[in-house]
């Protein structure tokens, strides 16, 4: 079976006034269909930028200058932006990290989650509103009739990173990017979040690319990792050998960071 | 170091509410403990648990609303702006953010000498010598001292903080998640660099975080809040291990662990953190609590010793604790130096 | 990028390269400062440049078009116009100059202390500029200059008067933000008195939106000046004044001697022009920095 994402040598760069960045050196990687891959990089690694690519999100001065990222057999290099609207939002759903500036904040969720479905599938508006209404309850929103008619700003930060991904798992997406879903969010938030995550692809039976900065976040979450470093993907390969058996020095570095071992003095 | 008997640092009753649209928030609730010159006591909390507004109320970037704050036998709550200003020399910050931490204007050797102008007597060469001992003892390059902060990477940037934190000597340095805004690969650096500038310096710290790994890498004592208060208090060790307070139990059970091998997280607590605005009465986790029953909802829990272990104090009704009272009518307080 | 060494050869190339690079990289800020280094050129040297004294006149060369002997042709009192413009710089960019920075080290220290303390001292002080700033500008102005009578102090009083609430808003606002930031906790830490907070640690911080103000304030305060003349109450003549100037020659365009309002007109709108651009470039290269 093919795989649903396919990135090929992606090279992206940003031309500043103050010289070439080099964004993306080559990056390649596949995720099949119903896997969950994390990306694991620290800031300035390119794990951002690999996501905006993908979803043709990547504004001047920067831009894709070579590679290839097939989707179910299109290349998304070569889409129009009229081609990429279709694809955002309903065959790639996306999560990221603040619900804050996610989220319009003159709108109802209700609303906002209506307008979303209806940009892309063909409803009335009580079908749209339905349909939001079930996709709220299944993140595990409760009195959810009250819920959507609030406002982002009467959400608390789980809650609404609930509401995100919600709207990400709306039009039933084939390929969802969470780009740092947790980070924001308190400790005993989220694993509640990951988990909710999980169970949600797992129904769907779509694949996810998980990007993070926490390898505490893709271990037990992820299928397999991938390690990012300056542009490049350094190590990849099922998770629990990345991080028991890393191959690479940065790789074991990382591990070594997120894996401090026995505090001195026990 | 070793412990004196009376200790560095006392907070009793710390108490600090901010007026809001209609009614208060009680940012910190009737908080105590107390630390030991050179140890260190972590206090770990999520959002809203008060955490880094006690340590703003102990550096008076905050004023108090109730409550004591001794430092070294000497009540400093109520002490006047320039009094306490003097209290600077031994009493130091690092904050959680190091970019915004530095003066974008000010070259980051100024920035480390300011306290030396302040608060010492040195010449303007001795500053600068002094500051290129600083830059070698937070294993900085000495070109750096003429730099500017932006030029600087995170962790530099940190060091330079710490830097400033430890050019008077402080006997105490309050650490406000001195590296959560740091890469992952960075912040080992700058725990390694804080435990062996304690080693060597014998300052004390107060370690404010919600990681529990920096927290167990650095504490001899931690202190877990939740909503204002003390949920629980004891050696690192024993919180750590053993915790008590079903808050503790649920916080070490969600950690998101990066070995595979070991559980998966879980979340034991269920919903989200109340918002500490018109708190109810009773427990302030009684709504996610596992183990609640119908007098949480009504009683607040005190934070008292655990009767198998004095040391080891839990705010919870379904614990097995002792009232110990001392002639002041306070319970005693925990949080005594025990760093292995 | 580094381009020494590219160019061999041709000794002045690397100069004029390093000028171009200058050029592209802060493009109003270069030609702001071109036009206005023009005009301070013509201000200091008039006397060595000015072909006439500006003030003698000569009234059987009056009203002559631009030729050889007047470049810009002559008013109606025989005065060359050209070197009437060239005087005309002194006066305007004096006046222009010393309004703005009085202006300026009035409002910008206010808005330092409105910004950072609150309260009534505060408070009164805001009210104090909504005053100001309530009434139509030019009114004010006129009315200050009548009273006090026309004189180029007086001028400069007025533009001062009437910017430094510009100021002390645009620094306060920077202020008020700049309290909340770490670093300023951090000075309180590290054992700054407040009155060195404020001089070392907000000030410098607060300013630059304010030095890129000063540059159009100094822009608007030539339109002022000019305004204020050419309604009359500005300087006297026959001393040399754009907008004074500009107001002699307006009455004349309908008969035809165009040139009597042209050139000091130009001046105006190239002096401001010059002042613009110069803010605009501060206030790219400031912000980048900060």
């Amino acid at each position: 079976m093919t795989a649903l994402l396919s990135v090929e040598d992606l090279r992206t760069s940003f031309f500043t006034r103050k010289g070439v960045v080099s964004a993306l050196r080559g990056v390649s990687f596949e995720i099949g269909r119903g896997e969950i891959v994390g990306l694991v990089g620290e800031s300035g690694s390119g794990k951002s930028v690999t996501a905006a690519s993908i979803l043709g999100l990547v504004r001047p001065p920067g831009r894709i200058v070579g590679g290839r990222i097939l989707f179910d057999g299109r290349d998304l290099v070569t889409s129009s932006e009229r081609e990429m609207r279709h694809i955002r939002g309903r065959q790639i759903g996306l999560v990221l990290q603040s619900p804050r500036t996610a989220l319009n904040p003159l709108l109802s969720v209700g609303d906002q989650m209506v307008n979303i479905y209806r940009a892309h599938v063909r409803a009335s508006r009580q079908e749209a509103w339905a349909a939001c209404l079930a996709m709220l309850e299944a993140v595990g929103l409760s009195d959810v009739e009250r819920r959507a008619r609030s406002y982002p700003n009467q959400f608390s930060g789980g809650s609404a990173q609930r509401v995100l991904i919600a709207i990400a798992l709306l039009c039933n997406p084939k390929l969802l990017l969470a780009d740092e879903p947790t980070t924001a969010l308190d400790v005993t938030i989220q694993a509640q979040i990951l988990r909710l995550l999980q169970d949600s692809i797992a129904r769907t039976g779509s694949s996810a690319l998980l990007i993070t900065h926490d390898l505490g976040a893709v271990a037990h979450f992820a299928q397999r990792t991938m390690v990012m470093y300056r542009g490049e993907i350094v190590e990849q390969g099922p998770t629990l050998s990345v991080i028991t058996d890393p191959q690479h020095p940065y790789t074991a570095a990382l591990v070594a960071a997120s894996l401090p071992g026995t505090p001195p003095g026990h | 170091m070793r412990s004196s008997a009376i200790p560095l640092l006392e907070v009793r009753d710390l108490i600090k509410t901010f007026p809001a649209h209609g009614g208060v928030v009680h940012a910190v609730n009737g908080v105590s403990f107390g630390l030991e010159a050179g140890s260190t006591l972590g206090l770990v909390g999520e959002s809203g648990s008060g955490k880094t507004t006690v340590a703003r109320c102990v550096t008076r970037l905050t004023n108090v609303s109730s409550g004591q704050i001794v430092f070294d036998g000497q009540d400093i709550t109520h002490l006047d702006r320039g009094a306490f200003r003097r209290l600077r020399a031994r009493m130091q910050m690092v904050f959680q953010d190091p970019a915004d931490s530095l003066n974008p204007r000010m070259r980051v050797g100024a920035i480390v000498a300011e306290p030396l102008m302040f608060f010492t007597p040195l010449s303007k060469d001795e500053r600068l010598r002094k500051v290129r001992a600083l830059f070698a003892q937070v294993q900085l390059d000495e070109d750096l001292i003429d730099r500017y902060p932006r030029q600087l990477s995170g962790g530099q940037q940190q060091r330079v903080a710490i830097a400033r934190a430890i050019a008077t000597d402080p006997a105490l340095v309050v650490l406000d998640e001195p590296t959560s805004a740091l890469d992952v690969s960075v912040r080992r650096g700058i725990v390694d660099l804080l435990r062996s500038l304690q080693e060597r310096l014998g300052m004390a710290y107060l370690l404010i975080s919600h990681d529990l790994t920096t927290v167990e890498w650095m504490s001899g004592s931690i202190a877990v809040m939740y909503l204002g208060r003390v949920a629980e208090i004891g050696k690192a060790r024993d919180v750590l291990a053993e915790a008590s307070h079903p808050y503790t139990e649920g916080l070490l059970a969600s950690r998101l662990t990066a070995d595979p091998r070991l559980p998966p997280p879980e979340a034991l607590l269920v919903g989200e953190i109340p918002s500490a605005f018109n708190l109810p009465p009773g427990c302030p986790l009684h709504g996610r609590c596992p183990e609640a029953v119908e007098e949480c909802r009504l009683t607040l829990p005190v934070l008292q010793p655990l009767k198998l272990a004095p040391t080891h104090a839990v705010a919870c009704l379904r614990r097995d604790t002792v009232a110990v009272v001392t002639e002041s009518g306070r319970p005693e307080l925990i949080g005594e130096d025990q760093r292995g | 990028m580094r381009r020494e060494g590219v160019f061999r050869g041709r000794p002045g190339a690397q100069q004029l390269a390093r000028v171009r690079d200058a050029f592209n990289r802060d493009r109003s800020l270069f030609l702001g400062g071109l036009l206005l280094g023009l005009f301070l050129f013509c201000a200091i040297a008039a006397p060595l440049i000015a072909p006439y004294d500006p003030v003698t006149a000569d009234a059987s060369s009056g009203l002559l078009p631009p030729g050889a002997a007047h470049w810009f042709g002559t008013d109606q009192s025989g005065m060359d116009i050209y070197s009437r413009v060239i005087y005309g710089a002194r006066l305007d960019l004096l006046v222009a100059f010393a309004g703005t920075t009085l202006a300026f080290i009035v409002g910008v220290p206010l808005g330092v202390l409105a910004g950072f303390y609150r309260g009534l001292p505060s408070e009164a002080l805001m009210r104090v500029t909504d005053l100001i700033q309530s009434f139509p500008l030019l009114i004010i102005a006129m009315a200050f200059v009548v009273l006090t009578g026309q004189s180029a102090v007086n001028i400069i009083l007025a533009i001062a008067i009437l910017n430094a609430p510009i100021f002390l808003r645009l620094v306060r606002s920077s202020v008020l933000s700049l309290r909340e930031r770490t670093y300023v906790e951090a000075a309180i830490c590290a054992g700054n008195t407040e009155a060195r907070l404020l001089y070392r640690h907000i000030l410098p911080n607060a300013t630059s939106g304010a030095i890129a103000q000063a540059s159009v304030t100094a822009g608007w305060a030539i339109l002022l000046t000019a305004g204020l003349s050419f309604l009359g109450i500005g300087v006297q003549v026959p001393t040399p004044e754009w907008g004074s100037m500009v107001n002699v020659g307006a009455q004349l365009m309908i008969t035809g001697q165009w040139w009597v309002a042209l050139f000091p007109g130009l001046a105006i709108s190239f002096a401001v022009l010059g002042f613009n651009l110069l803010g605009d470039g501060l206030e790219t290269r400031l912000g980048n920095a900060s």
